[in-house]
């Protein structure tokens, strides 16, 4: 055979210019990749991303009040709120229409409880109204308005229009006012009444005992990372275990325990009157108010603060604090110059991390909290079980989510999300 | 330290070792008087017995065994005659304690583990942090330990009786565990748990460990975006994730008994361990992941190389050597749904209640000493769960130690 030289592209063993060879593979190796991951990608985002996404949706869905209401919402476009008289007969026969409808369908009182979180006692109103509508006849039983205001009297209230027709849209903002402590009356967005307004005061304290319980496991954690990261090799897996043990107990457990331990019967007040520091007859208060939660918390965290501080330190030479102290330095400045900024990146990692998991807890406030040392994620508790206001839940919910994603995106900018380490 | 020219001269026996001790000795004197409702006696007692003991034991015994011993023997039969069995075990922990203390002090041990041009306050520093660090050690084990011998109360009291103290066997009892193992309350619980956690632990880590195979490899597309889905259930805090499946898990109950016409407790069984497992995803992620950072990409393309197809290659060569991340990310997930109780009470319904369930309602309406018990049972599993682990992290490091790099 004769030599041919190629001018042409470079080819693979099949003939097939070599490029598209290279990319082909290049393809396949990624379509491998991507099926390997999709089976647990759609798991996730069905089982966990879809349920979030119906909770933000929650959070300004209001399809409830144009949907039982739609001709009375039709009828309120035509009347002016502002000029500070009723409806006109068209709306309060519309409504009776509608209400008619809504009584048989037994979603009326629904609809109450939907508008009465915006004006406190609307809920009775169609409770009430909801009896005597069974009895009336559409066609014959006019004019509606008196009949309405017969039945009671706040129907002549200007302010249920107001609000019917505040909230007649599809989406609604009021859910998030709520959670921020605001309303939306007659004369627009504002605060509510001071008595009322709870959420801030919540939010306040979740972030201040969060920062709070974040300091102190900074301040317990760094000594005993140090400690595990500069005692020799043996010895530091042996105490490792007395950090990794409460890691892996269970979180009831270690609540239980605190429970236990702080009790005014409990082990410590006991320890406290047989050492003779407190006196029989006043023993301390410790638990059901924020110094349980902080110092139960604390515990229950400490291990997420110590495990990326021992991470950070371990890498962190010995041998620079010798030199520096070598070359003159004070064991303060040594610390504080050489080997701090060394493991500032690990504070940041266990103090972003405990963050993190600390304005989420519900667990502990909730058993050792009592009612000063409850966190936001027990009120969205309590509104989904007990009060079953469900959109305002969903609203604290997304607050709370969007603070937490924030954070995270800090922890991924500082730490990145796949250097994460467990144990 | 393998030289050692630098001679330290031994710290005097008067000015150092023995007021030291005779302070050590004033402070569990102090306790022991309190006990007894004479705290200053006990002071006085305890600190000449301390200084006595400390000067008897340097100046007399023969070895530091020998007397250590002696220390331990004469303090507990000391505490023996003061208050009976619970006297002669504390006096002879105290008589370690303090024998322990005059041979550290006196031998120069407490300046052993800093360099030799140490000054005095840097040894002093040194000390008190290490007092420190345990005391730090002290509070995170502490309260689990508490925990354990409060469990035989033979009283329903959360704190030790006297009777306790006093190691008297008629303040022990296993009454607590035996309302445990017979109590339908309880048991129910458990067998829940019991059913929901391996199903969910091996749906998180098949899917999981697929995933993180898929992710190992050097081209993924988006490979950041999909980590950050796939962890989010774990940054995500759980009372969000519980809300958000508490309505979206509701219409998917609705679904599965009118659809498929599924049984309303097998539908709710269902949507638990679907929960689950997806709080579980992550530590299977992250736990293979590391595992697969350290894998040899060559072994696969030897097998390739001998001519084993894909999936013989994964059985043969590749799950042998991630099987300690597999299985350590498995018990993350296992434990993760053991342990979980938001979730469960919003989307689970009464008969799907788990053991921590149940734990949450005792704790917060009728705290019965019950839960004790079930805390040290748990306590025991998680022991036996960082043994495993631990193993596993050995095993791994061996194996990695073994392939090429």
């Amino acid at each position: 055979m004769s030599e041919t030289t190629h001018s042409g592209p470079m080819l693979a063993a099949d003939g097939m210019p070599l490029k598209r060879s290279l990319a082909r593979a290049l393809r396949r190796q990624k379509l491998r990749a991507l099926a390997l991951v999709a089976p647990l990608l759609i798991f996730v985002l069905l089982t966990f991303v879809t349920p979030i996404v119906s909770m933000l949706w929650r959070s300004v869905e209001n399809q409830i009040v144009p949907e039982t209401l739609p001709n009375t919402i039709v009828a309120l476009q035509n009347w002016d709120p502002t000029a500070g008289e009723l409806p006109g007969e068209d709306v309060y026969a519309a409504f009776a229409t509608d209400l008619v409808a809504a009584v048989d369908a037994k979603i009326h009182t629904k609809l109450g409880t939907r508008l009465n979180y915006e004006m406190p006692g609307i809920s009775s109103l169609f409770r009430s109204t909801g009896r005597d509508v069974k009895k009336w006849n559409l066609e014959t039983d006019g004019p509606f308005k008196e009949k309405f205001i017969e039945s009671d009297k706040d129907w002549g209230d200007i302010d249920v229009w107001k609000t019917f027709k505040r909230y007649s849209g599809n989406y609604t903002s009021g859910y998030f006012l709520n959670a921020v402590d605001m309303e939306n009356t007659a004369t627009g967005v504002q605060l509510r009444p001071e008595d009322q307004r709870i959420y801030a005061t919540l939010f306040i304290r979740t972030m201040w005992m969060s920062l709070l319980i974040t300091g102190s496991c900074l301040l317990l954690g760094y000594p005993v990372a140090w400690i595990l990261a500069n005692l020799r090799a043996s010895t530091a897996n042996v105490l490792m275990i007395l950090v990794l043990l409460p890691f892996w107990t269970s979180l009831l457990v270690r609540t239980s325990a605190w429970k236990v331990l702080l009790q005014q019967q409990g082990v410590i007040n006991d320890l406290l009157v047989w050492v003779g520091l407190v006196d029989d007859g006043n023993r301390l208060v410790m638990i059901n108010n924020q110094f349980g939660t902080i110092i139960a918390m604390t515990h229950i965290l400490l291990p997420f603060m110590i495990l990326p501080l021992y991470s950070v330190m371990k890498t962190v030479p010995p041998s620079y604090l010798r030199a520096a102290k070598s070359l003159g330095a004070t064991n303060w400045t040594a610390f504080w110059r050489v080997y701090f900024p060394q493991s500032v990146p690990g504070i940041g990692a266990g103090s972003i991390l405990v963050f993190i998991l600390a304005i989420g807890y519900y667990i502990t406030p909730e058993l050792v909290g009592g009612t000063q040392g409850v966190f936001i994620s027990n009120r969205i508790a309590f509104h989904i079980s007990t009060s079953l206001n469900w959109g305002l839940a969903a609203a604290l919910g997304t607050i709370l989510l969007a603070a937490v994603l924030l954070l995270y995106y800090v922890y991924d900018k500082i730490v990145g999300i796949d250097n994460v380490k467990l144990g | 330290m393998s030289i050692k020219t630098v001679n330290i001269p031994t710290p005097s026996l008067t000015g150092f070792t023995l007021p030291i001790n005779a302070a050590a000795g004033a402070l569990l004197g102090y306790l022991v008087g309190t006990a007894k409702h004479n705290p200053l006696p006990g002071v006085v007692l305890g600190a000449l017995f301390a200084a006595a003991l400390a000067f008897v034991l340097i100046r007399f015994a023969p070895s530091r065994a020998a007397g250590r011993i002696a220390g331990a023997v004469i303090t507990g039969v000391l505490g023996a005659v003061l208050s009976g069995v619970a006297g002669l075990v504390f006096g002879g922990i105290v008589g370690l304690v303090l024998s322990w203390l005059a041979y550290w002090l006196h031998s120069s041990d407490y300046r052993a583990s800093v360099p030799v041009y140490a000054t005095k306050g840097d040894v002093l520093w040194h000390n008190t942090f290490r007092l420190i660090c345990g005391l730090i050690f002290f509070f995170l084990i502490a309260p689990i330990v508490v925990v354990i011998p409060l469990s035989f109360n033979a009283e329903d009291f959360f704190t030790f009786t006297p009777a306790m103290l006093a190691l008297d066997p008629e303040g022990y009892s296993l009454k607590h565990y035996q309302d445990f193992l017979t109590n339908p309350d309880w048991l129910r619980p458990l067998k829940n748990s019991f059913i929901i956690a391996p199903f969910a632990t091996i749906i998180s880590v098949s899917l999981g460990t697929l995933a993180a195979i898929g992710l190992s490899q050097s081209h993924v597309p988006g490979r950041r975006a999909i980590m950050a889905v796939l962890i989010s259930p774990m940054i995500v805090p759980l009372i969000i994730s519980a809300t958000g499946m508490f309505f979206f898990y509701s219409r998917l109950g609705v679904f599965l008994e009118d659809t498929l016409h599924f049984s309303k407790d097998l539908s709710g069984y269902i949507k638990v361990i679907l929960a689950h497992a997806v709080l579980g995803i992550p530590f299977v992620i992250i736990t293979v992941t590391a595992t697969l950072v350290g894998f040899d990409r060559s072994l696969t393309r030897a097998a390739a190389n001998m001519g084993a197809g894909p999936v013989r290659t994964f059985f043969k060569v590749q799950m042998p050597l991630i099987l300690p991340g597999v299985i350590s990310g498995g018990l993350f997930a296992f434990i993760t749904s053991f342990d979980e109780v938001v979730v469960v009470l919003f989307v689970g319904s009464a008969v799907q209640k788990t053991l921590p369930w149940q734990m949450f309602i005792g704790l917060r309406e009728q705290i019965s000493p019950t839960i004790l018990a079930v805390a040290t049972i748990l306590v025991a599993i998680s022991i036996a769960l960082l043994a495993t682990l631990e193993m596993l992290r050995r095993r791994s490091e061996r194996l990695r130690g073994m392939s090429p790099t």
